[in-house]
């Protein structure tokens, strides 16, 4: 049952002299809620970057689901059952909230040609937002949501294409702390169902009680990994966020 | 914004168009009828280049290289005869469907770009357009021109044909902007619009939907221009592919709303009959130029998203408003939503 879903290879990206993620690998075990921290500037979103296809990598590489993606790219890796949210909430403001969900559920050839928000898309968009308890917000323009509700809808649009893998980019960072636990239900919520995790996130408060294991990165090398116990207690952790 | 057939959307185009339909039956003055065909017909150029320019966001400064590309299509296939006069815009799909083919390559480079870079390389696609039409002389006849058999209409109904066939293809215009915009088509084609980099994360096939609008856009134009031809009788590199042009679908289109179906029309309702008006008036200055750039800078800075969004903007916030009204009066006299319930 701990197939690893996706494994990351000898990572690195240099932007001009400096190195933003050097020689990083890791794996991410399927059905498991792993984080991703580091101090400022460690490479964690960089990373993200690269995985995702938003960024080329200078060297290494990573498989997906055992699949070595040559070259990744972003929507490819939708299509394969990978799928992000941006640290700064991305949803698209002109369509409302429906629109929003509908279109990262994907489609076909022949459903590119068919309606824009078919019966079928309504359903499956009302069934999110219940679950997210955001129904009275359906025909809102989502350019009306609140940064919260807006990370909401982020987050329940990348849901609507059935993802094995998700990576969340600062899900609750400029969010009130009723909006915390809320995301971190339904991060919870979803596992449960199956769907895998790997966020970055500066509330260790957070990360301690959500995720297992944790990576911890520190100026692009990975320098820790384990449970979140063992991490905390790790000298070369203590040191890098702490300085030395 | 709902996009539904709607009684009054139905209404408003049956009523518009049987208007433009009525004009020459009623008779009238024969400068109506020639200024109408001009203001149909970039009326039909600015609805096509807002299929790409406003719905996915690609502001295309090159859309007059394929008006004209469309214009010796059509003036090289009929150099001979034109027949009865009607059969030649029979070829019009035919040409709208080749140009539409070959703007796919250009296309697919150009919208490597995005905006501003993308308006020049369309620009400079259209330089090079020109400077091919002046320059392949056994094709297109150089600076010389290129001529059309003139068709055997009755004199007194001369405009006529013409005139309907610009109808036509404004009708078709706005069809298919309906359709995109009712479609995932547009849905995708408005998240290209706002986030194309978001829009790759979600799945959205980018580049497919772009070179959709992108070749629709060119083929629509290349047919206008087949019709330009027609109705001109002989062309010029520097009229068929005439910069002023490109601006000239670029302006309406921003000037009446950019990426709605009525907005590209209304602009070049407003814009044709003032650039004839301070042409007229001015004379055979340049003036009117100043007298038109005055026109759409009083609109710009009034009105920066064009007439119809704005119109709609302020319809919206005044509705929210007083929505948002009701909704205070109704709070006060209902608890307020506590923590837990948001929670919950």
């Amino acid at each position: 049952m701990s197939a690893i879903l996706l494994e990351v290879d000898h990572l690195t990206k240099r932007f001009g002299g400096v190195t933003a993620v050097n020689e990083c690998s890791f794996e991410v075990q399927e059905g498991s809620i792993t984080a991703l921290i580091g101090p400022n500037g460690s490479g964690k979103t960089t990373a993200f970057n690269m995985i995702t296809g938003y960024l080329k990598a200078d060297s290494g590489h990573i498989r997906f689901r055992g699949d070595l993606i040559e070259r990744p790219r972003p929507a490819d890796l939708y299509r394969r059952g990978l799928s992000r949210t941006f640290q700064q909430a991305r949803i698209f403001p002109e369509l409302s909230v429906e629109e929003n969900l509908v279109i990262a559920a994907g489609y076909s050839w022949r459903q590119l040609f068919g309606r824009r928000v078919s019966r079928a898309d309504q359903d499956r968009a009302r069934q999110i937002l219940a679950e997210f308890r955001l129904e009275s917000l359906l025909e809102l323009p989502a350019a009306d949501l609140s940064y919260g509700q807006r990370k909401l809808l982020e987050f329940a649009a990348v849901l609507m294409s059935n993802p094995k893998l998700v990576l969340l980019d600062e899900p609750t960072a400029g969010v009130n702390p009723v909006m915390i636990d809320t995301m971190e239900r339904h991060i919870r919520e979803r596992n449960a169902a199956g769907v895998t995790f790997l966020i970055v996130e500066h509330d260790m408060q957070l990360v301690m009680r959500l995720c297992d294991p944790v990576i911890v990165l520190d100026q692009g090398s990975k320098i820790a990994f384990g449970t979140p116990l063992e991490v905390q207690s790790d000298p070369l952790v203590l040191e890098a966020y702490l300085g030395g | 914004m709902k996009r539904m057939i709607t009684r009054a959307g139905l209404i408003r185009a049956g009523v518009f168009f049987a208007l433009l339909i009525i004009v020459p039956i009623l008779g009238g003055p024969v400068w109506l009828l020639n200024l109408l065909i001009f203001t149909v017909m970039y009326a039909a150029l600015s609805s096509s280049w807002n299929l790409l320019g406003g719905l996915a966001g690609y502001p295309s400064l090159g859309h007059v290289a394929f008006f004209g590309i469309g214009a010796y299509a059509f003036a090289l296939t009929f150099s001979g005869s034109v027949g009865d006069g009607y059969s030649p815009f029979l070829v019009l799909p035919v040409i709208g469907i080749a140009v539409g083919l070959l703007s796919l390559p250009i296309g697919w480079v150009s919208m490597r770009t995005r905006a501003d870079v993308f308006a020049i390389v369309t620009i400079t696609f259209l330089f090079i357009t020109q400077t091919l039409a002046f320059n392949l002389t056994k094709i297109t006849g150089g600076a010389q021109g290129a001529s059309v058999a003139a068709p055997p209409f009755d004199p007194a109904t001369y405009d006529w044909p013409f005139y309907y066939a610009m109808i036509v293809l404004l009708a078709i215009a706005m069809g298919i902007s309906f359709y995109f915009s009712r479609s995932k088509i547009g849905l995708s084609l408005s998240t290209v619009r706002a986030d194309e980099d978001k829009a790759h994360g979600v799945g959205v096939r980018v580049t497919a939907v772009k070179l959709i609008a992108f070749a629709v856009s060119a083929g629509m134009v290349a047919m206008v221009g087949g019709v330009w031809a027609y109705y001109i009788g002989f062309i010029y590199p520097q009229f068929a592919v005439d910069p002023l042009i490109t601006i000239g679908m670029v302006l309406m289109a921003f000037l009446g709303g950019r990426g709605t179906l009525w907005g590209p029309v209304l602009g070049s309702f407003i814009l044709v009959p003032a650039q004839q008006f301070f042409a007229q008036s001015f004379g055979a200055s340049q003036l009117y130029l100043l007298a038109y750039a005055a026109v759409f800078l009083v609109i710009m800075l009034f009105l920066p998203r064009g007439i119809l969004p704005s119109i709609s903007d302020r319809l919206r916030r005044r509705r929210a408003a007083a929505l948002g009204a009701a909704r205070d009066a109704e709070a006060h006299t209902a608890d307020a939503v506590t923590p837990e319930e948001v929670k919950a």
